[in-house]
């Protein structure tokens, strides 16, 4: 516990640098799951194939595997990134965009064709009902699962640290524990605590937007 | 009905050529070559399953057809894109299940479309789309979610939609079969009144009181062809064909 307490900077700068990774990677994924989710509804069979095989190719490679690729698999192909913080972005962004498609799709499909129909009907375009109509009660609807990533993504980006270098809460633990091997398991619960203030009270946030933009059916 | 046709001098508003429709292997529309004049309204009606709801979507588009031509004033429906949603614009449409945009009020509904498509300022849609559910008697549930509001309110909701767009014709598939017995006729006056002003209307219902009291023509279909084509006088009192006959003596005789 001691040895949390007298590193307290350390453990704070991790902490934003895990918040501000996080938070990033969550506005990029979000923006680009939508945009593929987009792409699976489409009329236009490309895009569709498109979308989907983002999504078999991403889903299924293990997070650590993105990471190795973004890291040193692009820079073989002269893709590189200024450092490990903003890679680590790209990785978990690329990694929760695939999760955040299918949620948001599932979103599109609640929504009765009904309404894209009337949509349609009053002359908007394929787009614009997308936006307009569908979209925002999508994302209504799929407010809690798109939470669940949200947490997920939090606890995912520990990799970032843990393996690539990223000063975030997750690359504190093992130095402190190296420094102070007798405080092991405080070490590792209060960092495990760590992500907590910001998962727990992420759970209760999504619960007051989930009643907050609940639409009357 | 094609020398009925042929005496028609003025082109049609909506002129159906030789449509052929299948669903898989199912035909649902059988050579359906049906010209709709200015002003004229249709009331298609027929058992169900003769293909009169499809032939309603197909005349903007939400259902493509496989064979003949469909043309609204003169143009042949584009395939999908913008073409076609700037023709779907001029052609309202109300449904069945009304299908308001359940995250929006009453009047953002009215005023979606000509915001978004025809680009007219919002307050100036605001003041329109008011008056327009004013005439549709139901102003006062402008502030209200689509769930606050009864069927019949709802699918006068709609209505009030589909005019905000001043759309050149009207099709309502089925507009008050999913509605309770006593919110059918709120909804038939408006349409009716519609009717009195000159709007072009296609009619899919199995309301015969509105037809009598409204159509121009009444075209009856089975089994995705049309068997039968006349004023409503005729229609009801001296069909031509057995299967008209035959529905008729089903639905009147209660």
């Amino acid at each position: 516990m001691q040895a949390l307490l007298d590193n307290l900077d350390r453990l704070w700068s991790g902490f934003l640098t895990t918040l501000g990774m996080s938070v990033a990677a969550a506005v990029i994924a979000t923006i680009l799951g939508t945009i593929l989710a987009a792409f699976r509804v489409s009329p236009l069979p490309p895009l569709r194939a498109l979308g989907a095989t983002y999504v078999q190719l991403v889903r299924n490679t293990p997070l650590t595997a993105v990471f190795f690729i973004v890291i040193f698999g692009l820079p073989a192909v002269d893709v590189t990134f200024q450092n490990f913080f903003i890679a680590a972005i790209v990785a978990l962004s690329v990694y929760t965009a695939a999760f955040v498609c299918e949620v948001v799709r599932s979103g599109i499909n609640s929504v009765s064709t009904g309404q894209a129909e009337a949509a349609r009907a009053i002359g908007l375009t394929f787009g614009q009902s997308l936006r307009d109509v569908v979209l925002p009660q999508a994302f209504r609807s799929v407010v809690p699962p798109l939470g669940n990533l949200w947490i997920a993504l939090v606890k995912n980006s520990a990799i970032a640290g843990g393996g690539f270098a990223v000063a975030d809460i997750a690359q504190l633990a093992p130095s402190l524990a190296r420094d102070n091997p007798a405080q092991v398991l405080a070490i590792f619960g209060g960092i495990a605590l760590a992500y907590m203030v910001i998962t727990v009270p992420s759970g209760i946030a999504v619960g007051v937007i989930e009643r907050r933009t609940a639409i009357l059916r | 009905m094609s020398s009925d046709q042929a005496t028609r001098t003025k082109q049609p508003l909506v002129a159906l050529a030789g449509v052929n429709k299948w669903f898989g292997d199912l035909q649902v529309l059988k050579d359906i070559n049906l010209d709709i004049a200015n002003g004229e309204v249709i009331v298609v009606i027929g058992p169900s399953g003769s293909g009169k709801s499809t032939l309603c979507r197909c005349i903007n588009r939400l259902e493509g057809v496989q064979q003949g031509e469909i043309r609204l004033d003169g143009v042949l429906l584009p395939e999908e894109g913008k073409a076609l949603a700037r023709l779907r614009s001029e052609v309202g449409m109300v449904f069945q299940s009304f299908n308001l945009f359940a995250h929006k009020t009453i009047l953002e509904n009215v005023t979606l479309g000509p915001i978004k498509v025809r680009k007219v300022r919002k307050a100036e849609a605001e003041q329109r789309g008011r008056l327009l559910l004013e005439r549709v008697g139901i102003a006062e549930q402008a502030d209200k979610f689509p769930a606050q509001l009864s069927g019949g309110q709802q699918q006068r909701a709609a209505i009030a939609r589909a005019l905000a767009m001043e759309p050149k014709v009207l099709l309502f598939d089925e507009p008050t079969s999913a509605l309770d017995p006593e919110m059918i006729n709120e909804v038939l006056d408006v349409m009716t009144s519609l009717a009195r002003e000159g709007m072009t209307m296609v009619v899919v219902t199995h309301e015969m009181g509105f037809a009598r009291k409204a159509a121009d023509r009444v075209v009856f279909m089975d089994h995705g062809k049309i068997v039968e084509e006349a004023t409503p006088e005729t229609f009801f009192t001296n069909p031509r064909s057995d299967r008209a006959k035959d529905f008729l003596s089903k639905i009147l005789t209660h």
